[in-house]
C-alpha cells in the first residue's frame, strides 16, 4: 500500500515537471516577453533594464528554476491583456467553475444512478427502451450543440431563462456564489444541464450495466430464496455491489466534467476559468495560459490520486501490489 | 533467440514441413465470393442498423466530396454571393426563394452548398487527425509490444497519463499552445494543420494500447519466431509480420475515433480556435450561426448542425457495430 502510493506520488510529480515544462517554454518562446510589457517607443536602454530585472538574461536552467519556485507559489506575473496579477485573476473564476461543475455532477449522478437502477431492474418496460435510446443520441450530441439547442428554447423561444453570463451572485468573503439568489440558479440551470447531460448519459449505461451483473449472482438469488421484500434486494443488495465501479466513474467524471466545462462556459458565457482560457488563447496572453495548464494538471494529477486510493481502500479485492 | 533449442525449431517449422493433404478440388473463392461469404458481411447483412448507418455514413462523405459537382452555389466565388440575398429563410418558409433550398447565411451565401463544402473539410480533417493518432499509436504500440523493457515502459506510461485527461481538454490546450506559438499572419492559414495535429496527438494512446496487448500476443506466436530464426530484422517483421495481424482492433478504434475527431474539429471551431470562417467547416458554420440565433435566424445554426450530428450518429453507431461484430472481447 505504501510503495503503491508512493509510486503515484513520483509519477504525479513527473507529469507536473513536464507540465510545468511546457509552461516555462510557452514564457520564453512565443513571442518577445518584453515586447509584451512595455510599449512601442521604449527605448532600448529601457528595454535591456526589463530583461535584465526579469532574468532573461540568466541561462535557461536558472531561468525554469526560478519559474518553478515561482509557480509553486502560484506566481505567474502580470497578464498581459488585463494588467493584472494571474493568481488573482484566476482565483476570481474559480468559484464560478467549480459550482458549475458541482451542480451538474449532482445532476448527473442523481439522474444517472437513478434512470441506471430503473433500466437495469425494468429491462423491457418501454421507459428503459426510450431512455437507452436516448443516451445512444445523447452521446453522440457535442456539447454545445446541447447548449445552442437548450438556448434556443428555452432563452429565445419560450424566454423563461436567461442565455448568458452570471447573475445574481453574492459574496462571501473571497467566493462569489450562485447559490443564495433565484437569479443564481436560473442562470446556473441551463449551463448545469448542458455541462450533465453527456455525463449522466455514462453514468446510466455503467450503472445499468452493472446491475444487470449483479441480478445474475448467486447471493442475489439467495436473498430471493430467503423471501426479501424486491425494495430490499434491489436496493439493499444490487445497488451496494455496484458502487465501487460507479464510485471511480465519478471521480473520472468530475475530470470530464471540467474539460467539457470549457466548451460549456463559452457557449454560455459563464465567467469561470475555461473561458478565460479560450480568451487567453485569442490575445496570446501567455501568463494567464500557462497558469491555466498548470492548474488543469494539478487538478487532474490530483483527482486521479484519490480516484486511485478510494479504489484500493473501497474495495479489498483490489490491494494493488504492482502498479 | 539465442536459448532457442533446436526441438523448438524443428516445432515452429513442423507445420510448414507437413503439407495438409488436398482438399476437394475446389477451385479458390473468388475475390467478390470472398468479400460476400465472411462472418462480417454475414453480420453486416442480417443488421438493419449497420446497413442504414453504412448508407448514411458512405451518403454523407460522397455527397460533400461531391460538393463541387453537386453544390447548387459555390460559396467560395464573390461573384455567386450578393449579399442582398443575404438572411433568406429556407425555401419552404414565408420569405424564402426556391432556388436557396435551405435558406442563405449572413453573407449570403446558400445554405446547402456552405454545408456541402463545410462537411467535407470536417471530413477531411477527421480523416486526418484519426490517420496520423492510428499511424503514430500503432507504430508506438507495435515498438512498445514486440521489444518489451524500456521502451515499452516509456511509451506506456506517457500513454497511461494521457489517457487521464479527457481527449478533448488536451485537444483544447495543444491546438491553444500551437496557434499562439504561430505568428498572427499564419494562424488562420495554418490553422488546419494544427487542428490536426491537436487531435491527432490526443488520440494515439488508443491505439497504442490495444496494438500493444495484440502484439504481444502475437510475437510469441510461432511465426513470428520462425521469422526471427530466418534472420530477418526487427523492423521487418514488424511491419509485415505482425502489423497485419494486429489490425482489426485498430479498424474499430479508427471509426469509433472517427466519430471523436469529427466532434473534436467542431468543438474546436465552435470555440473559434479552429478553421476561420473564410473556408468554414460545419462546427464553424455553428459557430457564425450562433450569433444569429437570436434575431430567430435559427436556419444558419439549425441546419450545419443537423447535418454535423447525423454524421456523428452515423459514424458512431457503424463503430458500435464493427466492435461487436470484429471483436467481441472489446466490448
Amino acid at each position: 500500500m505504501f510503495g503503491f502510493i508512493t509510486r503515484r506520488l513520483f509519477q504525479s510529480l513527473i507529469v507536473m515537471l513536464v507540465v510545468s515544462a511546457v509552461s516555462f517554454s510557452l514564457f520564453n518562446f512565443v513571442g518577445d516577453p518584453v515586447n509584451n510589457m512595455v510599449g512601442q517607443d521604449a527605448t532600448r536602454e529601457r528595454r535591456e533594464q526589463i530583461r535584465e530585472e526579469l532574468g532573461l538574461n540568466d541561462s535557461i536552467p536558472v531561468q525554469y528554476a526560478r519559474f518553478l519556485s515561482n509557480a509553486v507559489q502560484f506566481e505567474f506575473g502580470n497578464s498581459y491583456r488585463i494588467k493584472r496579477p494571474v493568481d488573482e485573476l484566476i482565483l476570481e473564476k474559480v468559484p464560478a467553475t467549480l459550482e458549475l461543475v458541482l451542480v451538474s455532477a449532482i445532476f448527473a449522478t442523481g439522474f444517472g444512478i437513478a434512470a441506471g437502477v430503473y433500466t437495469g431492474i425494468h429491462r423491457n418496460s418501454w421507459v428503459s427502451r426510450s431512455l437507452l435510446s436516448g443516451s445512444l443520441v445523447g452521446v453522440s450530441l457535442p456539447t454545445f450543440i446541447i447548449g445552442i439547442g437548450l438556448i434556443y428554447v428555452f432563452a429565445v423561444n419560450l424566454r423563461v431563462l436567461p442565455s448568458f453570463g452570471r447573475e445574481g451572485t453574492v459574496d462571501i468573503g473571497l467566493w462569489t456564489t450562485s447559490f443564495l439568489t433565484l437569479d443564481g440558479w436560473r442562470s446556473l440551470l441551463l449551463p448545469a444541464i448542458t455541462l450533465s447531460l453527456f455525463q449522466a448519459t455514462m453514468i446510466l449505461r455503467l450503472v445499468r450495466a452493472e446491475m444487470m451483473e449483479v441480478m445474475r449472482t448467486d447471493f442475489i438469488k439467495f436473498a430471493r430464496a430467503r423471501g426479501l421484500a424486491e425494495r430490499a434486494i434491489n436496493f439493499g443488495h444490487a445497488l451496494k455491489n455496484t458502487l465501487v465501479p460507479v464510485i471511480t466513474i465519478i471521480g473520472i467524471n468530475i475530470g470530464n466534467l471540467i474539460a467539457f466545462s470549457v466548451i460549456t462556459e463559452t457557449v454560455f458565457q459563464w465567467p469561470g476559468t475555461g473561458l478565460m482560457f479560450i480568451q487567453a488563447v485569442d490575445f496570446v496572453d501567455i501568463p494567464i495560459m500557462s497558469a491555466y495548464l498548470c492548474f488543469v494538471a494539478l487538478v487532474f494529477v490530483t483527482i486521479n490520486l484519490v480516484v486511485d486510493l478510494l479504489y484500493v481502500t473501497i474495495d479489498p479485492r483490489i490491494r494493488i501490489g504492482t502498479a | 533467440m539465442t536459448d532457442a533449442t533446436e526441438a523448438e525449431i524443428t516445432a515452429a517449422a513442423l507445420p510448414a514441413a507437413a503439407a495438409p493433404p488436398p482438399l476437394a478440388q475446389e477451385a479458390p473463392p473468388g475475390f467478390w465470393k470472398r468479400m460476400i461469404d465472411n462472418d462480417i458481411a454475414w453480420s453486416f447483412f442480417r443488421s438493419p442498423t449497420a446497413m442504414i448507418a453504412a448508407l448514411v455514413t458512405f451518403g454523407v462523405i460522397a455527397a460533400s466530396f461531391a460538393a463541387p459537382l453537386i453544390a447548387p452555389f459555390d460559396p467560395f466565388d464573390p461573384s455567386q454571393i450578393s449579399l442582398w440575398d443575404g438572411k433568406l429563410p429556407p425555401a419552404w418558409a414565408e420569405g424564402g426563394q426556391a432556388q436557396y433550398v435551405l435558406g442563405t447565411d449572413n453573407q449570403g451565401r446558400d445554405m446547402l452548398s456552405t454545408i456541402l463544402y463545410g462537411g467535407r473539410l470536417s471530413i477531411i480533417v477527421g480523416l486526418a487527425a484519426v490517420c496520423l493518432g492510428m499511424v503514430l499509436g500503432v507504430m508506438l504500440g507495435v515498438i512498445a509490444g514486440y521489444f518489451g523493457g524500456a521502451a515499452d515502459a516509456a511509451i506506456m506510461r506517457v500513454a497511461d497519463v494521457q489517457l487521464t485527461i479527457p481527449g478533448i481538454l488536451l485537444a483544447i490546450l495543444i491546438n491553444g499552445i500551437a496557434r499562439s506559438a504561430l505568428p498572427p499572419e499564419a494562424r488562420d492559414e495554418l490553422a488546419i494543420y494544427v487542428v490536426i495535429l491537436a487531435i491527432g496527438l490526443t488520440d494515439w494512446p488508443q491505439f497504442a494500447r490495444v496494438v500493444r496487448g495484440a502484439t504481444l500476443v502475437e510475437s510469441q506466436k510461432e511465426y513470428v519466431m520462425a521469422a526471427r530464426v530466418i534472420g530477418l530484422p526487427s523492423w521487418l517483421i514488424m511491419m509485415r509480420h505482425v502489423l497485419p495481424n494486429v489490425m482489426r482492433p485498430v479498424l474499430v478504434l479508427a471509426t469509433i475515433g472517427l466519430a471523436l475527431a469529427i466532434i473534436a474539429e467542431a468543438t474546436l471551431s465552435f470555440l473559434g480556435q479552429g478553421i476561420p470562417p473564410t473556408t468554414p467547416s460545419l462546427g464553424t458554420l455553428i459557430r457564425v450561426g450562433n450569433e444569429y440565433l437570436f434575431s430567430g435566424l435559427w436556419w444558419i445554426t439549425f441546419f450545419p448542425a443537423i447535418a454535423l450530428v447525423v454524421l456523428v450518429f452515423a459514424v458512431n453507431l457503424l463503430g458500435d457495430w464493427m466492435r461487436d461484430a470484429l471483436n467481441p472481447k472489446l466490448r
